[in-house]
């Protein structure tokens, strides 16, 4: 839209910007505040600044509605991964401790992998509301 | 106190003034843009003076540059709200009270 210059240009900025601290909140959750939830949203809210500005056509053509859809099943499909791979090394549901040799190793690669599933997840299910409810 | 603590405290008492000021102004305003003019004095001035004497007041460490990042996309967004709300009441066709109303 060139009409919207000012606000096209600083989107170009930003949207980078949105996306890298989304990864620093999900990959930083584990240690300090963050997680996969609000990592999933401040991804997807780069998406969404995306569609405002320069048009949900636009955006359609940049994310495929059929593999966020397939994305946010993948999400859930990780996380239960994670707790299967626990029962079938002799555990419980979502026994972190079995995944590697030490139990410390095993929950940090547990908790990495579960809260990546939930960014996917909530990341792909916000695209999914925003197209939802925009105008096509 | 060290000098540098009290230059910090200045500038937070600095900012918290311009925000008050700030928010006096959206209250009182008579119009739509006189009020916008007022609450970016609350973005601009106000952020700008509290980080920087948080800034200061950390030192040089990760706190303070993670505070300056934040001071930085502040500088590049509210701006940008301030454009988009002022060019969409034009574009909703409210005018503004000139002087010789």
């Amino acid at each position: 839209m060139e009409h919207h210059l000012v606000l096209s240009v600083v989107a170009r900025i930003i949207i980078p910007l949105i996306m890298l601290f989304g990864l620093y909140v999900q990959f930083h959750g584990d240690y300090g505040p963050g997680g996969g939830f609000q990592a999933g949203v401040i991804f997807a809210s780069s998406f969404i600044l995306y569609g405002i500005i320069f048009g949900v056509k636009k955006l359609r053509s940049v994310v495929n509605p059929t593999i966020v859809r397939c994305l946010a099943a993948f999400g859930v499909l990780l996380y239960i991964g994670v707790g299967v791979v626990g029962i079938l090394k002799g555990g419980e549901f979502l026994n972190y401790n079995l995944l590697s040799k030490t139990s410390e190793v095993g929950q940090h690669i547990g908790i990495m992998i579960i809260e990546l599933g939930v960014g996917i997840t909530v990341a792909s299910a916000m695209i999914i509301l925003f197209f939802a409810f925009a105008k096509p | 106190m060290s000098n540098i603590d009290i230059i910090s405290g200045a500038l937070i008492v600095a900012g918290s003034l311009s925000i008050v000021v700030g928010l006096l102004g959206v209250y009182r305003m008579p119009d739509f843009f006189t009020r916008l003019h007022a609450a970016s004095v609350i973005d601009t001035l106000g952020t700008i003076l509290i980080l920087s004497g948080l800034i200061l007041y950390q030192g040089f460490n990760l706190v303070s540059v993670k505070l300056l990042l934040i001071l930085i996309f502040i500088l590049i967004t509210t701006p940008t709200a301030a454009h988009a709300l002022a060019k969409s009441a034009l574009h909703g066709k409210i005018k503004p009270i000139l002087g010789d109303d």
